[in-house]
């Protein structure tokens, strides 16, 4: 049989879980870490990462509405999906993991995000003309009391809104680590370091996330970019990478000295079939290169241009090393039998429900919303916004 | 009361909690079916519903009480744990009244091997055999009886 070699069981031979269920984490993580870069301003008032605040919230909510999307297309039926909500059953973590969803998309994002914007949205519902004006009367859910006493409050609740976001920002994450950590029979998978890896893989690419849009965008508006708040996101990517770099190779150390019978096939396994996304791409170009350039961004005093060129390139790579590093997972986990005595291939498909190019458009479907949002909602801090409100 | 002035339009977003909570709860009183829950996590209408398929297997207590020399045969052989219609398949319509449906004979040449072809899949102990050798081509049961396939010294067993 193609693809496969030594024995398989003959219910493993195909992956089930497909370049979908990659893109699942990824995206969830781009959420949590997104919106813990945003948490930061907040919580701990980090005033000069204060131009990316509302980015961040506004990528965390296009990411998250997009998130669940990759599975309704594995598992079809999404008729069927309610039922989950309807008749939870407590022992599966899917069920559960429904309710942390919906929690954070109404109750911190969605909140969070109102409140941040009701002055804006007010002023606007009473500037703006036709059905746009008709969007923001909506949004203000027919309140216009934007009184200094009114924003105090909003500015109190929205801070206590953060800081329950955080726990459920790290739930959110940790569970998508948690569903793989918790699948005993699977070696590659089974480890309680996985959700705590997930969480830390997630802050690092939604940082990463943040940075390099925030970077773009602001290129593409033609406005300079602020550049103590992307030293300082660079400076938050560099230490949560260190981490979450630590806590990998504690992992793998944990494995290596461990040795356990299933050792030797995974070690074969990440040399031959995972070699090129797990060692070249995830580790090398996902992990030590861009780890090496922001370490020289922190030592050598640069000029801000190479500082701008090597944090975009930074992130990008960072970017792709983490979608490398779910993918080592998800594929990975699926293509050693059980038996430890033989491989499989993924054949990835290109125009089918779980192909390339549904891949490639959930991918780009939280950048769609991001547009729209943006417009919607105009993030900036540098002026640009202020035209539209310009008028209080 | 000033408190509750500026802070009216969060009572406005927590409105929206509320009217989701209880549309959520409406909702699922008119979708989740009445039985649900009853015995456990499943829809209790559907034991009955699932009664009420047609039989295709009879058990081989039923084929033992008309078939009495076959089960004899069987009963001290290698086979007699495997039950009838493991091999001959669902018989229900011809345990009800043989004449309305003669079984046909399985087919040894793919009957034995699903059981016995060679794979490491199976345990190492139960008997298996690489068929193209071991029979060269003669049908299983020129050499085995089927219903007790053992050949020990003592003849078929
Ligand atoms: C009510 C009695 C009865 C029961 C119960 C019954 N059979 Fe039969 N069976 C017969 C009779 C009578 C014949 C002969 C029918 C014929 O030749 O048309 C027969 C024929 C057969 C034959 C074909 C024999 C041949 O010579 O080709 C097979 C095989 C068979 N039965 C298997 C089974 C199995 C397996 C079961 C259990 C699911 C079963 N029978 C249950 C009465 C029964
Ligand atoms: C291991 C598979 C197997 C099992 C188990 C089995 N049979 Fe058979 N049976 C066969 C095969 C194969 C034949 C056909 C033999 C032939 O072609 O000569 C057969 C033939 C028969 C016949 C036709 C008459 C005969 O003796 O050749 C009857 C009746 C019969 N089986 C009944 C039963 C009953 C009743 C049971 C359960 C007690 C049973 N069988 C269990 C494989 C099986
Ligand atoms: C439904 C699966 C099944 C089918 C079909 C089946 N067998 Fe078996 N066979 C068994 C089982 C179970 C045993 C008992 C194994 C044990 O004792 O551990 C067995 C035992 C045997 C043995 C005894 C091996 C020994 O230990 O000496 C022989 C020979 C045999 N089968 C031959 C056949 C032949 C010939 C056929 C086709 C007519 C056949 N089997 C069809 C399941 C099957
Ligand atoms: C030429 C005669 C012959 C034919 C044909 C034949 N066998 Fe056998 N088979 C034997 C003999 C002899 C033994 C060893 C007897 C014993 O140890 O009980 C045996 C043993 C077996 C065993 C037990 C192996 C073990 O490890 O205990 C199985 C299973 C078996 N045969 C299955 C089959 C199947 C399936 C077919 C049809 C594809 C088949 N045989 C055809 C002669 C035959």
């Amino acid at each position: 049989m193609s693809g496969v070699e030594g024995y398989m069981y003959p219910n493993e031979i195909n992956l089930y879980w497909s370049v979908l269920i990659v893109l699942y984490p990824y995206i969830t993580g781009l959420v949590a870490g997104a919106f813990i870069l945003a948490s930061l301003e907040r919580v701990f008032n980090v005033t000069a990462v204060k131009p990316t605040y509302r980015l961040a919230l506004l990528t965390a909510l296009s990411f998250l509405i997009v998130a669940p999307l990759p599975l309704q297309f594995h598992l079809g039926h999404p008729e069927r999906s309610p039922e989950m909500y309807f008749t939870p059953h407590s022992t599966s973590a899917m069920a559960m993991f429904g309710y942390v969803y919906l929690w954070y998309l109404m109750a911190v994002l969605t909140f969070e995000i109102w409140l941040d914007y009701r002055r804006e949205i007010v002023l606007m519902s009473q500037k703006s003309k036709g059905l746009v004006r008709v969007i923001y009367k909506i949004m203000t859910l027919g309140s216009n009391n934007i009184s200094e006493r009114a924003l105090h409050i909003d500015e109190k609740v929205s801070w206590i809104v953060t800081l329950v976001g955080i726990p459920s920002a790290f739930l959110l994450h940790g569970y998508v680590g948690f569903i793989f950590g918790s699948i005993k029979a699977n070696p590659w998978w089974s480890s309680p370091l996985m959700p705590v890896v997930f969480i830390f893989s997630a802050m690092v690419s939604g940082i990463a996330c943040v940075m390099v849009l925030y970077m773009a965008v602001t290129k593409l508006r033609g406005k300079t970019i602020d550049m103590k708040c992307v030293d300082t996101i660079a400076m938050y990517l560099f230490y949560t990478f260190i981490i979450d770099f630590s806590l990998e190779m504690l992992d793998l150390i944990h494995r290596i000295y461990e040795a356990d019978e299933s050792f030797r096939t995974l070690d074969f396994m990440v040399h031959t079939k995972l070699y090129f996304s797990q060692i070249v791409v995830q580790i090398i170009f996902g992990t030590l290169v861009p780890l090496l350039l922001l370490a020289i961004t922190q030592l050598v005093k640069l000029p801000e241009i190479a500082r701008k060129r090597m944090y975009a390139v930074a992130g990008a790579l960072t970017l792709i090393g983490i979608f490398a590093m779910r993918w080592n997972v998800v594929i990975g986990g699926q293509l050693f039998s059980k038996s430890f005595l033989g491989y499989t291939t993924y054949k990835m498909s290109l125009v089918t429900k779980e192909g390339l190019l549904v891949a490639v458009g959930l991918t780009l479907l939280p950048l769609a919303i991001l547009w729209v949002l943006v417009k919607l909602l105009p993030p900036w801090t540098d002026g640009h916004s202020a035209e539209g409100v310009a008028a209080d | 009361m000033g408190v509750f002035k500026d802070a009216g339009h969060l009572f406005r977003f927590l409105a929206i909690f509320v009217f989701l909570f209880i549309a959520f709860w409406v909702i699922r009183g008119f979708v989740v079916p009445k039985s649900f829950g009853k015995y456990g996590h499943y829809r209790a209408a559907s034991i009955d519903e699932i009664a009420a398929h047609p039989l295709h297997f009879a058990g081989h207590e039923a084929c033992e009480t008309c078939h009495v020399d076959v089960a004899n045969v069987k009963k001290d052989g290698k086979h007699a744990h495997v039950n009838c219609e493991a091999c001959h398949g669902a018989l229900q319509k011809h345990a009800e009244d043989p004449a309305s449906l003669t079984p046909t004979k399985p087919d040894t040449a793919t009957l034995c091997v699903r059981c016995h072809e060679y794979s490491a899949a199976r345990p190492k102990n139960f008997p298996q055999v690489h068929a193209a050798e071991h029979s060269t081509g003669l049908p299983c049961e020129t050499c085995h009886q089927p219903h007790s396939p053992a050949m020990t010294s003592g003849g078929a067993k």
